[in-house]
């Protein structure tokens, strides 16, 4: 059942088009990867599903509801996660208190004055944190935690709100190189596990390849491709945008350099 | 009204633009490259004032010359400028990498000891200035006489501007002040010598307030209260204008000067609140101001200034918590009347201290003008018991409503805004709070406020009241400090930390703020209305920037990071102004040295030097 679905999103700045009629669908428990070369519009894409932006025309529907122009915070009250390029974490609070704190704002008890914020939903928060593999951190400041692994309690974070869809804006940005894999498999895992969506956006092509169910590929605000892995990946036309002409010509001069 | 009135006051109005144009362009600037808000701006004012009353009449015993009086002028605007090296070498240096609130603070030090400096040099008398020679005749405008010295005073503006404007694209300085301004980050790691940059920055910035106030000799005589109320002025042009904006602070000079001339025509009881109300609009509407750019954010996640962590209470905090009660309750049976009248003070600071903690170390919400609930809370309470013949009961319930009420107002706009503009609209409220509590004198009393604010019989002893106080302000401090670890609290927390984080788990950032803006006044407007009874009178002085600053100062001493600190800051300040201001006629220029002193050796207040006592055992 096809759980977001994007219509002929526009969207400029000034003169400058970020996205041209750009549409896609993506299915419960799917992985969709969206990927371009930097100022393809992946951000701007991405920011109008997730309610950052609003588009110039065109909608967003989440199973079947329109959800075009709302603000970030309705849009996650409707099943809607999301993680960020840096990460954001509650930097005043521990690891468990940063999940708590998502778990009172999905009850929507962020204006209780009587009870104490640290005894509410510390067994929920507990077993999300051991979802994530972070559940012997839980009582340390989140300052003090590798990025990677604050990566990790951003995704137990998100999905504090039993969302139906994720959005990850660059995924592994900033990681080490093994820290991507385990996390990317982790997603994979309980996006298909639990049947959630997952929209993410990377520059790093081994996860995308490894994980992504589906492929979009925007150049300057436009799909230019679509399909699953390997069919993109044999995509001409990808090929070309992603080795580039002025890369096309570089290994041009270094082979002729190799070759005297 | 003819044509050739409304000509006549629209001049006057730029006049004044002009002059609020110099000195505002100054701490524009200096805003721009050090991201410092100098209250001390104004004392410049002052200063360059001072120094050409002095330096004018003494270069006219050689020659009464329109070239000496200029001469002197520019003279007392170097001097100044001079002064303003000084600050930035002694003082200013020692503070960039200090939390702006921390910044502000020391610079307000500086405020109160140029004050006493001023009083101690020039004396409390005030002192008219020659007039400019050659300047002294008045002009014909359309049948309309208007003084030639004001019609030089318009040029002065743009003059100043052109100026400015060629510094800033035509030499090196001026480049590296508006890439400074742009990206402070970019401009040091490119290999500028910031600290050459700042000096010249504040010696440009000193000049130009100096300059401002040696022009006002021949308008105005020259008196020490000169300072706070040109500084509350040039701080709304340059919020109205965008911080850091020259052409901006222009415009909005421009705009402030008209605004005051046609205002007092039309409205003439409310002037001192147009402008105020000008500026809310303005930031309503455009919140970096008319020409301002949204503030750069930092690229890195950073530790919030404020409340980190939430402890509950040990054995060791119990027993001070505990033992700091039983002496409160205990001193009217051991200490004296004075020991009493102390006490209660302290206790009525330390609950106002508690509720601004609440929005600054709780909530990320750095309020200038938090006195404005405590006063509103406190006039409300006095004015319905001495005009209204309310008893004391009902008023002390009134008041943390009317607190509550006009924080709900004001909050409502105060929200909207981040950072340093926000700061700077709390303070505009709290002076139009102010403003109308000092000009509606039919029913404010004015200056002189209103007296006869007495308790009930039954609270009328000392020692009685003092257990009211207590009574009120433990459970109120008790209840904040509940919120402060309840869900409430910590989403407070959440939202100062990351607005973005707190926006995508689906909370809503500025109702949240606002509800705590509107609680924290409930708590201050109770805090004041118990003070007016416990004086017997009220005052403009209760809503004033003084009194703001002084919970301010109470919360840093105490530390803002912790969640008690604010009430041993309380008791700790109110001590120590206490013990000095009966010692010497000089107890501003302690308090202010004290105060910079603080700031310098004790960063994170009292509350985090416990801490670091409490983590090392």
């Amino acid at each position: 059942m096809t759980l977001l679905a994007a219509e002929r999103l526009n969207k400029a700045f000034g003169g400058v088009v970020a996205a041209k009629d750009v549409s896609f669908a993506l299915a419960e428990g799917e992985m969709l990867a969206i990927i371009g070369p930097n100022g393809a519009g992946k951000s701007t894409t991405f920011n109008m599903v997730g309610g950052q932006l609003a588009p110039d025309s065109g909608r967003v529907l989440l199973a079947g509801a329109d959800i075009t122009g709302q603000p970030p915070r309705a849009v996650c009250r409707l099943g809607v996660g999301r993680t960020f390029q840096v990460a954001q974490t509650f930097l005043s609070m521990t690891v468990l208190g940063n999940v708590q704190m998502a778990l009172i704002a999905h009850h929507g008890r962020t204006r209780e004055v009587v009870a104490r914020a640290e005894a509410l939903y510390r067994n929920q928060a507990l077993a999300l944190l051991d979802r994530v593999g972070m559940a012997a951190e839980a009582e340390r400041p989140i300052g003090e935690l590798a990025y990677g692994d604050v990566k990790r309690v951003e995704l137990a974070i998100a999905l504090a709100a039993s969302p139906r869809l994720l959005l990850m804006d660059e995924p592994t940005a900033g990681m080490a190189p093994r820290e991507r894999a385990g996390l990317m498999q982790l997603v994979a895992n309980i996006a298909r596990g639990q049947g959630i969506g997952v929209l993410f956006t990377e520059h790093d092509m081994d996860a995308v390849f490894a994980h992504a169910d589906r492929i979009l590929v925007l150049v300057r605000g436009e799909v230019i491709a679509e399909g699953p892995p390997e069919q993109v990946r044999a995509n001409a036309e990808v090929q070309r945008v992603y080795l580039g002409q002025s890369g096309h010509r570089a290994a041009l001069r270094a082979r002729r350099a190799a070759h005297g | 009204m003819d044509l050739g009135f409304l000509l006549v006051q629209s001049l006057s109005g730029l006049a004044s633009a002009s002059s609020l144009f110099v000195i505002a362009s100054g701490l524009t600037l200096v805003f721009g490259v050090t991201r410092i808000v100098n209250f001390a701006h104004g004392s410049f004012y002052m200063l360059g004032a001072y120094v050409a009353v002095t330096l004018v009449p003494w270069l006219f015993e050689f020659d009464r010359s329109p070239l000496l009086f200029f001469t002197g002028v520019i003279a007392s605007a170097l001097v100044v400028g001079g002064l303003g090296v000084l600050m930035e070498l002694l003082l200013l240096r020692r503070l960039y990498k200090v939390p702006e609130l921390f910044q502000l603070l020391a610079t307000f030090g500086v405020v109160l000891m140029v004050q006493d400096a001023v009083l101690w040099i020039w004396g409390p008398v005030e002192i008219s200035g020659p007039r400019a020679p050659g300047l002294r005749h008045g002009v014909e405008i359309l049948g309309q006489r208007f003084p030639a010295y004001e019609l030089l005073l318009i040029g002065v503006g743009p003059a100043v501007l052109g100026l400015l404007w060629l510094l800033m694209h035509r030499t090196r300085f001026g480049i590296l002040i508006r890439a400074a301004t742009r990206d402070r980050e970019m401009v040091g790691a490119l290999g500028v010598n910031q600290a050459l940059l700042f000096t010249g920055t504040l010696f440009l910035g000193a000049f130009l307030a100096g300059l401002g106030g040696a022009l006002q000799i021949p308008r105005v005589a020259v008196s020490s209260q000169m300072d706070l109320s040109i500084i509350t002025e040039a701080f709304v042009v340059t919020v109205i204008g965008g911080m850091g904006s020259v052409p901006g602070a222009f415009l909005a000079a421009v705009l402030i000067g008209q605004l005051n001339a046609f205002g007092v025509l039309i409205f003439p009881k409310i002037t001192l609140v147009l402008v105020f109300l000008l500026m809310a609009a303005v930031l309503v509407v455009k919140p970096w101001g008319l020409l301002g750019r949204p503030e750069t954010a930092a690229g890195r996640a950073a530790l919030p200034e404020g409340i980190l962590a939430t402890p509950r209470f040990g054995a060791w905090e119990k027993a001070i918590a505990g033992l700091a009660i039983a002496a409160m309750l205990a001193v009217p049976v051991l200490g004296d009347g004075y020991a009493v009248k102390v006490a209660t003070e302290i206790l009525i600071f330390a609950l106002a201290a508690f509720s601004l903690n609440f929005l600054v170390g709780n909530g990320g919400i750095v309020s200038f003008g938090h006195a404005a609930y405590f006063g509103l809370g406190a006039y409300a309470a006095g004015l319905l018991v001495t005009k209204a013949g309310l008893p004391m009961e009902p008023a002390l319930l009134a008041a943390p409503v009317a607190g509550a009420a006009f924080a709900a107002l004001f909050g409502f706009f105060v929200v909207r805004l981040t950072g340093i503009y926000l700061a700077m609209l709390t303070l505009a409220f709290a002076q139009i709070a102010y403003a109308v509590c000092f000009q509606w004198v039919e029913v404010t009393g004015g200056d002189n406020g209103v007296v006869g604010v007495w308790p009930s019989d039954w609270a009328r002893s000392r020692a009685v009241f003092h257990y009211l106080v207590a009574a009120c302000c433990i459970l109120g401090i008790w209840a904040l400090r509940h919120v402060v670890y309840a869900p409430f609290g910590a989403t407070l927390r959440a939202a100062r930390d990351s607005e973005a984080r707190a926006n995508a788990i689906g909370i809503d950032a500025r109702t949240h703020r606002w509800l705590a803006f509107t609680l924290a006044g409930g708590a201050a407007g109770l805090a004041g209305g118990l003070y007016a009874f416990s004086k017997g009178s009220i005052d403009p002085t209760l809503l004033a920037i003084p009194l703001s600053v002084d919970f301010l100062a109470m919360i840093l001493l105490g530390g803002i990071q912790t969640v008690m600190g604010a009430v041993a800051g309380a008791a700790a300040f109110h001590a120590i102004k206490d013990f000095f201001m009966p010692l010497t006629d000089h107890w501003r220029f302690f308090l202010g040295a004290s105060i910079i002193a603080l700031v310098l050796v004790f960063p994170r207040g009292l509350g985090g030097a416990y801490g670091a006592l409490r983590g090392r055992a």
